[in-house]
């Protein structure tokens, strides 16, 4: 008999990412609904802390493995210890944020143990027949579906993160359980050799709450310093239509569209993007989104929560001088 | 060099999504492109042909119109093509896919399986499925390949970074949009694609019998998002407008 929720947690030093909060919150009332138990599983090094605080958000239990291995992901190992945990205590569902590593890992987990995985889902229900029913974009957002899992156990999803709160941690102990790092010797094949970590210490714009984005009203990449000074005071990350990220301004990392990344932030500012069907498909399903535009017929103000009809170089530096007023 | 890209054939960017009465979506007048990331991995079979020798071979699983995308590929310059298709296959789910890739690639034998970093379309992580189902390692979201001998070091593209990761081959790799530039079919491309070989397949043909379909999920049913209605436009000079956007981001929104 299938048993447990789990959640797979993305730490890094030291951290746990908030997107596993995200799906550990969730995890909790979905675990107490069933009468099931929730398990994280946290794979690191010197991550012995993260026991704590993942029970503060509501695991019961914890499979911890704090070895070398895995001080940095990878594929191999990463699968090896994930795959025989579910394999030996057989869980109901097995939860995944849709991150590089989530992304990478799920579907070979999930083929491993001979099941399928739903990518990118952004809303998980309850459900007497099914267990949950996921809801995944298709089309980057153009539309949904609902899908689940027949009978085969467990259900994997990823999980793209701001698609559920986090809740209040409580204090609460969880068992721990230590987890032997072994590694299948065909896992071994791929080494990571290097980590270049990016300068930019800014969010990841999938996980950002805020997203400040310039397209090819931003005239040339000198410009993007009035959006990194907005981001800044908001907390924001900075995207790019792919206008500007043709035209050689941005990396093709920040762009976001149907042809980059998708994202859900609670406030999306496009500076100089006309709202294009590939622009909006990645962008849509913002919850508020703010266009600055000096063209008062871009298709972009047919989605805007707020607009302004006007021209980003002067509108864009009065607002970042009104933000900081009200983080003073 | 034996190098297998797979190429999905999916709906252009410009298309509207429709859902037909019966639930399912409206394909009939919708224009169907290569997956535009496999152009990358396209490019990058070439590019590592003319360098290192061998061949490359499409695969792709899809309706008899895939083959549309199978000849723009070898177009491009590929030299041979596979399409696996199957009345069977409607509605199989994606490790089922998977499977049937799998074994499509492994009859080709290949050092390097190359694919889009995603489908624009259902975007399902295959390529770590395929890799997984033929037990060998896969690089995901790749900037960079570099071939050393029966080994390959490959950037990735990672949240906040990147990673240098080498691998025994062979080995599957995802492209990213930073890989490279992808040609154009040529016409003499164009014309020489219309006689290179493109071969049709079944299940049978692979050896899969149909009861392989049995999927593990299921989609339930498909909807289109709330349309988005446009909201307010905030009057006024900018330095007004931006004060008073500012505070009914914070007042009325509440999102700052
Ligand atoms: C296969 C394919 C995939 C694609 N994928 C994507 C994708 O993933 N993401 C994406 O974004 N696009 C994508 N596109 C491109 C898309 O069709 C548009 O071309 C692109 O989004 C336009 O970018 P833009 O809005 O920045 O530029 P434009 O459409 O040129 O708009 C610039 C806007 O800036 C405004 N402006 C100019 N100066 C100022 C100023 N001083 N102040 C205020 N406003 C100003 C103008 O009024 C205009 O509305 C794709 C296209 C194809 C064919
Ligand atoms: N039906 C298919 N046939 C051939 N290749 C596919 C198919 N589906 C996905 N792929 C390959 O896998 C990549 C990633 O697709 P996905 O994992 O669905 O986002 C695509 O860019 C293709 O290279």
């Amino acid at each position: 008999m299938a048993k447990g929720i789990w959640v797979i947690v993305e730490q890094s030093k030291g951290t746990v990412r908030k997107v596993s909060l995200e799906l550990l919150s969730q995890g909790r009332k979905l675990a107490d609904e069933k009468g099931e138990e929730l398990v994280a599983v946290v794979l690191g090094q010197g991550i012995g802390s993260l026991a704590q605080q993942v029970a503060q958000y509501g695991a019961d239990k914890v499979f911890l493995s704090d070895d070398a291995n895995f001080a940095n992901y990878t594929t191999g190992a990463y699968t090896s210890v994930v795959a025989k945990l579910i394999r030996e205590n057989e869980p109901s569902l097995v939860l995944f944020g849709n991150t590089a590593v989530g992304k990478d890992l799920a579907p070979r987990v999930a083929t491993r143990v001979g099941v399928d995985v739903a990518v990118d889902c952004v809303g998980m229900e309850s459900d007497q027949e099914h267990y949950v029913v996921l809801t995944r974009p298709i089309y980057a957002g153009k539309a949904f579906a609902k899908v689940a899992a027949l009978s085969a156990r467990p259900i994997m999803a990823t999980v793209r993160p701001n698609s559920f709160p986090v809740a209040d941690p409580t204090a609460k102990d969880a068992q721990v359980i230590n987890v032997a790092p072994e590694i299948d010797a065909n896992d071994l094949r791929a080494i990571l050799k290097d980590v270049l970590a990016q300068a930019s210490g800014r969010v990841d714009l999938t996980e950002a709450n805020i997203i400040v984005s310039g397209g090819r009203g931003m005239k040339g990449p000198e410009n993007y310093g009035i959006l990194e000074e907005l981001a800044d005071c908001l907390g924001a990350a900075v995207g790019a239509s792919r206008a500007a990220v043709d035209a050689g301004w941005k990396e093709h990392k920040f762009q976001v569209g149907q042809t980059g990344k998708t994202v859900s932030p609670t406030l999306y500012i496009a500076c100089g993007i006309s709202g294009a069907i590939q622009h909006l498909a990645g962008m849509g399903s913002s919850k508020v989104i703010v266009a600055i535009n000096k063209d008062p017929e871009a298709n972009i103000f047919s989605v805007a929560d707020y607009g302004i009809v006007g021209d980003l170089f002067d509108v864009v530096p009065v607002l970042t001088q009104e933000c900081k007023k009200l983080k003073a | 060099m034996n190098i297998v890209v797979l190429v999905k054939q999916v709906f252009d960017t410009e298309a509207k999504i429709v859902i037909k009465p019966d639930g399912k979506i409206d394909d009939s007048s919708v224009t169907l492109i290569m997956n535009p990331y496999d152009e990358n991995a396209v490019e990058e079979g070439l590019l590592l042909k003319e360098k290192l020798g061998g061949e490359v071979t499409v695969v792709s699983v899809g309706t008899p119109k895939a083959q549309d995308t199978l000849r723009t590929a070898l177009a491009m310059g590929a030299d041979k093509a596979v399409l696996v298709s199957d009345p069977a296959l409607e509605g199989a789910d994606d490790y089922v896919l998977a499977q049937v890739l799998a074994k499509a690639v492994q009859g080709i034998n290949p050092d390097i399986i190359l694919t889009g970093r995603v489908a624009i379309d259902y975007g399902t992580k295959i390529a770590s499925r395929v890799a997984e189902a033929m037990g060998i390692p896969q690089v995901n979201t790749v900037t960079k390949i570099e071939v050393n001998g029966d080994k390959a070091v490959a950037t990735r593209e990672v949240d906040g970074g990147s990673e240098l990761v080498e691998v025994t081959l062979p080995a599957v790799f995802s492209a990213q949009k930073s890989l490279n530039s992808p040609r154009y079919p040529s016409v003499a491309g164009i014309m020489k694609a219309k006689k290179k070989e493109l071969k049709n397949l079944a299940l049978a043909d692979l050896g899969l019998a149909a009861e392989v379909v049995a999927g593990r999920m299921k989609i339930l049913n498909y909807y289109l998002p709330p349309a988005r209605k446009g909201g307010r436009i905030i009057p006024g000079e900018p330095a007004q407008a931006a004060a008073e956007l500012a505070n009914l981001l914070r007042t009325e929104a509440k999102v700052i």
